[in-house]
């Protein structure tokens, strides 16, 4: 039997969520999903500058999906979208935590994965110089990304990309990736 | 030249380029998903305009959010400032980011550290 992906996304829905959604990522899905956490995090009362990287960090987190998610194996029962995917935003005493999830091809997960290491064990200045070296260097990608978006991602929080890969068969994997902003900075 | 008169939507910024005065703007939220659709008449407008600059030119960025996709579509736009900078004209990028916004304080830096044009950091205090 294939992973169960109705029973992960009920397990990640903890007390603190103030936002989930499963489901086609379009970009008319996306405006929705930040108007809606914009709006929360406004009667939340947060400064502006965690507002601002809450938004930031949906926006990249979002776009990442669009931009990149395989589609879903045929016995998923979503198999028509083309775009699947699963957020979820929680708020706590600690700050925002935002949670993605979404299908990906096994021969793509081990160069997402150093991307993510190579990310996670950089210093904070390693990560500023790594953003401007691609900001300058790398030409647009069709997709108009050019593979900025997890690092700048690492940039604004200054947090470690909490990630890992789900079995879903022998070809297709689930890629989850969760987002610390914390309340208080340490940068 | 035709200016470039663009109203901002909640993704894409206003945009206001018009060769009969020096001052250009870029203003809102720049987070489309296809950035390069929206930047690329920016920037064909632009090396159309280097051609025949004013004598000064000054460009003012106030975003209030830009995505990754778009801090590539940007970089290309002052790639194009440079080049009239480098002919030997006048041009000011004055990049505005609101009180506390570190982050885009940064990216304005970031910019400045690569694109050889003068830029002024504006702090936006409400």
């Amino acid at each position: 039997m294939s992973f169960n992906v109705e029973n992960y996304f009920k397990d990640l829905l903890t007390d603190d969520v103030i936002f989930s959604y499963k489901g086609d990522i379009s970009s008319e899905v996306i405006n929705l999903i930040l108007d809606s956490v914009e709006q929360e995090t406004e009667e939340a009362n947060d400064p502006p500058r965690i507002r601002k990287k809450v938004y930031n960090v949906l926006v990249e987190s979002l776009q990442n999906l669009y931009h990149h998610v395989d589609k879903p194996p045929e016995d998923f029962k979503d198999h028509d979208s083309k775009k699947y995917g699963m957020i979820v935003v929680k708020r706590n005493k600690k700050g925002y935590n935002i949670t993605t999830s979404n299908f990906i091809a096994k021969g793509k997960i081990k160069n997402l994965e150093e991307k993510l290491d190579k990310i996670n064990m950089s210093s904070a200045e390693e990560i500023k110089e790594l953003y401007k070296f691609i900001l300058h260097h790398q030409k647009i990608s069709p997709k108009g990304g050019g593979g900025l978006g997890l690092v700048d991602i690492a940039r604004k929080t200054g947090n470690i990309l909490h990630y890992k890969f789900y079995d879903y068969n022998k070809h297709i994997s689930i890629f989850k990736l969760s987002i610390d902003i914390s309340a208080l900075e340490k940068n | 030249m035709e200016p470039i008169i663009i109203e901002g939507t909640p993704k894409t910024p206003t945009v206001h380029f018009d060769s009969s005065q020096g001052v250009f703007k870029l203003e809102g939220r720049s987070i489309p998903e296809n950035s390069v659709e929206f930047y690329k008449p920016l920037v064909d407008w632009l090396d159309q305009y280097k051609e025949n600059p004013l004598p000064k030119t000054t460009v003012e960025v106030k975003l209030e959010y830009f995505n990754t996709s778009s801090s590539k579509c940007i970089l290309d736009v002052f790639k194009k400032l440079e080049m009239i900078h480098k002919a030997k004209n006048d041009v000011e990028i004055k990049w505005y980011y609101e009180e506390d916004d570190e982050d885009m304080l940064e990216a304005g830096e970031d910019y400045e550290s690569i694109i050889r044009v003068p830029f002024e950091m504006i702090e936006i205090v409400e």
